[in-house]
């Protein structure tokens, strides 16, 4: 099997941007990085039927042999649409998360600081409470151990 | 036995109900359970101990020939009658332990009876697997059961140390047992011991069931846990920690001597650890003030001389180890609970602050020194019967040679040693608990209930009784015994004449009694000697810096924030898959570099976007620069033989643009992300990784690619489809599973986007105009068919225009419906008069589509692209008015009906005795069409395609006209004020 360099480097280009693009903290970059990756994944799929042919329409003097692998292209079809999809779903997300949110003119970025060091709180809470108990069992032990005190 | 079984379960199951009413008085009640089963097994006595083996057995998972198989031998009855025995004299004791008040007593009722079940599940089952899990149950529910005042610290801390060390045992032991039954090729422990699994499988299994045994039963270096166990309420301590649950690990060992006591794996195990903690326990309690703790470090030095005897492996071994076990069950239980009643009656069961108890409790005081006298080992009580025999045993099969004589002569030592140190605390007891202090005032004393004594009175008494009744107890362990190796000819006894074992007593008397009488100068030996083994502060670093590591591992991975997570969902991408990509050594022959002149141009142009987009900070731009990309996709698709593809692609991309901007109208501008959680540099590294992994897995998968494709096969398919069209055929027909589940999505997507959108219910479809309204296009239309409640008012109002313009929107003449409804100012009437001729061929269009699909491009999809295209430009054009009007259908019902229609046709299938998805057609002559065959498949498309125009249709309704309203209500610029007005 080949396929054209061209074509896996384009879909890689668009893996990575979109993977660069996604990384970042607000939803909406999210959404476009979700684009370029969709794309680029798609690509790939594409690239996976090798050596391009006719359509695949079977008809009147068109030889099977030379038509291209329909396969990746059945699959394709169906990521693109699926795409469309999800892309409104996210788009849903975003404008409800920025609406609850009353983010204004900061947008869809979510602040999450807050969130965490709360979260590190719970942690250590947690975290505490089972080292406190385990002390307390060892108070007890040694409370009763006639030495404990000296030795 | 499984009948008890569930006795012990039912029971238990209501006990929590009986509690409230009942209040203390369950317990007598609830005890007549163990009561009856121990009269029960008592009958069986006779028949077990002439070598009668009872089985029961009910089929569980027969594919891993597990069952749930129960089996009485003389051992299992011994501790069956253990466990039912010692669990109805405990159960009636809580009457008297327990006040009415105490806090979730119907819990800790029911939760010791299923206690007792499941232990005698244990000590029946045959199956290794249910035995395991019987053993585990035991862990949970002594972790509930120590954590019955979960109001104290200690108590906390105690049930999760006891519930990690015996559960890590547990697993260890799961393990082994896998092994072992793999190996032996049967679940059976019977089979397993009696036709033992020999090799290297057997070494490891036996030495990782070992390490189970030796967590549950206490022995070092799992020992602590016992002691802190002893936060229990005492009649927990009493049955769980000294008489039952403990001994489940003698029991196994016991258990298995029979069969492996040969291995190399066996004797260091049983009888090194064994010894050590004989001695670790008996050191330690020693030194304890607390009555309870002294016991408890006395129980861990006793499991651990049981194991080590039980573990010998000879037949006078295996007679006295099942002596000293039924020995250590009375007087343990019942030295606990005298602990329990000198706690309650004095407030306190510190030896240092108790005082002249024997005189008030003289009872009791009996009772104690009975069974104290039995752990020491002095006659004529049933401790010092098996402690003869444990001594016999041990010098016979030392004096015989052979490769475990060595071990029999540590074994000896570490038991004459252990004794000596039993000796000492067992009086360091009696007389702590019961003694008078000189130098102190008589603690002051509540009055307890007489019958509290009962049960520690029966125990004692037991242990004097078996000590004379020995012909009536030993036939049930010399049955069990007699599966092991050595002489026969040693029985039970109190007097055997002047023989070694009686000097080695004595021996252990003498020591002993000098512990005692030197007892202060032992203290100070202790004081100045460092702690032998400190398992606790060791146990206390691996959890804590496990609990540490967790922490810190959560903390790097949980970031909190979505970028990071994505971080490493990326980087894990590149590492693994980048690692294998590297590691493969298949390489394509050749590589064409491009597929026509036209390709690298379209590609380089695709980058050239693709790179943008990630330097532009307008969403919009990056949006559109994004769907560039797409179209660039669309070309690609188009000249390498998809037209499907591109027709697809290029319908959705021009939806996709629409509705991003649908919604990023609503947000700012610009992305402000001034303080990024994954830094830029950072992001640009992961990307271009992420890409060059992708090119190399790319081309990677090309080249292993040796096989020829299977789209060979799929032209002789497609014709039995009646197809020309290979994607669609493929879509629809042969692999239509696959396209029933996308359109599901595709509704799960629609009806969630709705969700999110209308928060108070996402019925109906597009707002549409008033009736009145419809039928004179000439009068500005009023706000009035949305479904929420507003006040009516006219869009031109809002607009604050001046009464001229509105004027002028009044009486302008319009191409589409709702065109009043929008400001003269948005308006476009050449887009407008666009719409109005291009919509009406555009659904034809999309019709068309979708019937020639099969033979040409098109099909469901694109069809139903088509159409949502033109709804897409009718609301660009009309507003969402207009947008009700060219589609008065409610989206949900249109997605249903296709959802219904796909699936209907593939289960239609069923109805003509075909498999679903067979299809089936007719064939006519269509003007226009050609050729058309009408089959299943086509109606199947048809559900695909009112799928697509219902998700485009959602979308539209959501993103769209519902954006809009809730635009006009706050106004262009409006943060919503009271988010909880719309309904959160």
């Amino acid at each position: 099997m080949t396929a054209s360099l061209t074509l896996v480097i384009v879909a890689a280009v668009l893996f990575g941007t979109g993977i660069t693009v996604m990384l970042e903290r607000s939803l909406t970059r999210v959404l476009i990085g979700f684009l370029l990756v969709g794309n680029g994944v798609n690509l790939f799929m594409f690239t996976m039927a090798g050596a391009p042919g006719l359509a695949p329409i079977l008809g009147e003097g068109v030889d099977p042999d030379a038509i291209s692998d329909p396969l990746p292209q059945a699959f394709v079809l169906t990521a693109i649409v699926i795409n469309l999809g999800i892309t409104a779903f996210m788009l849903a997300l975003i404008y409800r998360s920025w609406w609850l949110a009353q983010l204004g003119e900061r947008g869809d970025l979510i602040v999450d600081e807050d969130e965490m060091a709360e979260d590190a709180e719970e942690t250590a809470d947690l975290y505490r409470s089972s080292e406190e108990d385990d002390r307390a069992v060892q108070a007890v032990l040694e409370a009763s151990d006639e030495d404990g005190g000296r030795g | 036995m499984i009948l008890s079984l569930v006795a012990f379960a039912a029971v238990a199951l209501v006990t929590p109900f009986a509690a409230g009413p009942l209040g203390r008085r369950v317990f007598p009640i609830i005890a007549l359970v163990p009561a009856i089963v121990f009269a029960w097994l008592l009958t069986l006595v006779p028949a077990v101990s002439g070598g009668e083996v009872m089985t029961e057995r009910i089929e569980w998972i027969p594919s891993l020939d597990i069952a749930l198989s129960f089996r009485l031998d003389p051992l299992s009855l011994l501790l069956a009658l253990i466990v039912t025995g010692i669990g109805a004299l405990v159960l009636l004791y809580c009457t008297w332990y327990f006040r009415d008040d105490e806090p979730s007593l119907g819990r800790f009722a029911a939760l010791l009876l299923g206690f007792a079940g499941v232990m005698l599940g244990l000590v029946t089952s045959d199956d290794v697997f249910v035995l395991f899990t019987f053993w585990e149950a035991t862990s949970v529910l002594s972790y509930l059961l120590i954590g019955h005042d979960a109001t104290k610290r200690e108590s906390r801390g105690a049930a999760l140390q006891a519930l990690t060390v015996t559960t890590f045992g547990g697993l260890a032991m799961l393990v082994g047992l896998v092994l072992l039954t793999v190996a032996g090729g049967t679940t059976s422990l019977a089979e397993l011991v009696a036709d033992p699994v020999t090799g290297a499988a057997a070494e490891v299994g036996i030495a990782l069931v070992l390490v189970g045994a030796v967590s549950k039963s206490a022995l070092v270096p799992f020992h602590f846990w016992l002691p802190a166990a002893m936060a229990a309420p005492t009649p927990v301590s009493a049955y769980l920690h000294a008489a039952a649950m403990v001994k489940a690990g003698v029991y196994l060992v016991a258990v298995l001597a029979p069969g492996y006591a040969e291995l190399a794996v066996w004797h260091p195990i049983v009888i090194g650890i064994g010894g050590f903690t004989m001695l670790v326990g008996g050191w330690r309690a020693l030194r304890q003030a607390d009555l309870k703790l002294l016991l408890a470090y006395g129980t861990v030095s006793q499991l651990g001389f049981l194991i080590l005897v039980v573990g010998q492996g000879t037949r006078d071994a295996a007679l006295a180890g099942t002596a000293l076990l039924l020995a250590h069950a009375l007087f343990k239980a019942a030295l606990f609970l005298t602990v329990g009643i000198v706690d309650h009656a004095a407030g306190t069961r510190d030896k240092r602050r108790l005082s002249g108890l024997a005189r008030r409790m003289p009872w009791l005081a009996a009772f104690a020194t009975i069974a104290a006298a039995s752990m020491a080992g002095l006659p004529p009580l049933l401790g010092f019967v098996a402690k003869e025999a444990v001594f016999t045993a041990q010098l016979e099969a030392g004096s015989a040679g052979g490769p475990d004589a060595t071990w029999a002569w540590v074994a000896l030592t570490a038991a004459v040693l252990g004794s000596m140190l039993t000796f000492a605390y067992s009086a360091r007891f009696v007389w702590g608990a019961f003694g008078s202090r000189r130098d102190a005032e008589p603690t002051p004393l509540h009055h307890e209930p007489a019958m509290m004594s009962f049960a520690p009175g029966v125990l004692a008494a037991t242990s004097l009784a078996t000590a004379f009744a020995v012909p009536l107890v030993e036939p049930l362990l010399d049955a069990y015994a007699a599966a092991l190796p050595g002489p026969t000819e040693y029985h039970l006894g109190l007097w055997h004449g002047l023989e070694p074992a009686l000097a080695i007593s004595a021996l252990v008397f003498g020591v002993g009694a000098l512990l005692v009488w030197k007892r202060e100068a032992v203290a100070r030996a202790q004081a100045g000697l460092p702690d032998a083994i400190d398992a606790e502060r060791g146990y206390l670093r691996i959890i804590g810096s496990v609990d540490r590591g967790a922490a810190r591992v959560t903390t790097v991975i949980q970031s909190g924030g979505l970028p990071g997570y994505l971080a490493i969902i990326v980087a894990v991408l590149i590492l693994g898959l980048g690692g294998a990509a590297a590691a493969n050594g298949v390489w394509p022959d050749r590589i064409r570099l491009a597929d026509g002149w036209a390709q690298p141009l379209i590609g380089f142009t695709m980058i050239l976007a693709a790179s943008a987009a990630v330097v532009v900070q307008q969403r919009l731009t990056a949006v559109l620069l994004v769907g560039a990309t797409g179209y660039g996709m669309v070309l690609v698709f188009g000249m390498a033989g998809a037209p499907d593809l591109a027709l697809t692609q290029a319908l959705v991309e021009t939806i996709t643009i629409v509705v991003v901007v649908l919604v990023l109208r609503r947000l700012p501008r610009r992305v402000t992300d001034r303080r990024a959680v994954v830094r830029a540099p950072l992001r640009i590294a992961l990307g271009a990784l992420a890409g060059i992994v992708m090119a190399v897995v790319g081309v990677v998968a090309l080249g292993a690619r040796r096989e020829p494709t299977i789209a060979e096969g799929l032209p002789p398919l497609a014709e039995e489809a009646h197809a020309k069209n290979l994607v669609n055929a493929l879509l629809v027909d042969i692999r239509a599973w696959d396209t029933l589940g996308e359109i599901s999505v595709l509704v799960a997507v629609a009806t969630g986007v709705a969700s999110l959108i209308f928060v108070s219910g996402r019925q109906g479809g597009a707002p549409r105009l008033d009736r009145v309204d419809r039928r004179s296009r000439f009068r500005p239309v009023p706000e009035q068919a949305d479904s929420m409640r507003s006040a009516r008012r006219r869009l031109a109002d809002v607009e604050n225009e001046t009464d001229a313009a509105s004027e002028a929107a009044a009486t302008r003449q319009t191409w589409l419906l709702a065109g009043r409804t929008i400001s003269p100012r948005n308006r476009s009437i050449l887009i407008e008069v666009l719409v109005r001729l291009l919509f009406h061929p555009a659904i034809v269009v999309s019709v068309f589509l979708l019937f020639v699909g099969h033979n040409a491009p098109g099909g469901g999809f694109a069809g139903g692209l088509v159409a949502g295209l033109a709804l897409v430009a009718r609301y660009l054009a009309g507003g969402r008015y207009e947008l009700g009007e060219a589609a008065p259908l409610d989206a949900g019902l249109l997605l249903g009906t296709g959802l219904l229609v796909a699936a209907g046709t593939a289960a239609s299938s069923l109805v003509f005795g075909l498999t679903v998805f067979e299809s089936s057609w007719f064939e006519t002559e269509v003007p226009v069409l050609g050729t058309l065959s009408i089959g299943t498949s086509t109606l199947f498309d048809i559900g695909v395609y009112l799928v697509v125009v219902g998700l485009v249709l959602d979308i539209l309704r959501t993103l769209g006209a519902e954006i809009d309203r809730q635009l006009d209500e706050a106004g262009p610029d409006a943060v919503p004020a009271d988010p909880a007005g719309v309904g959160a």
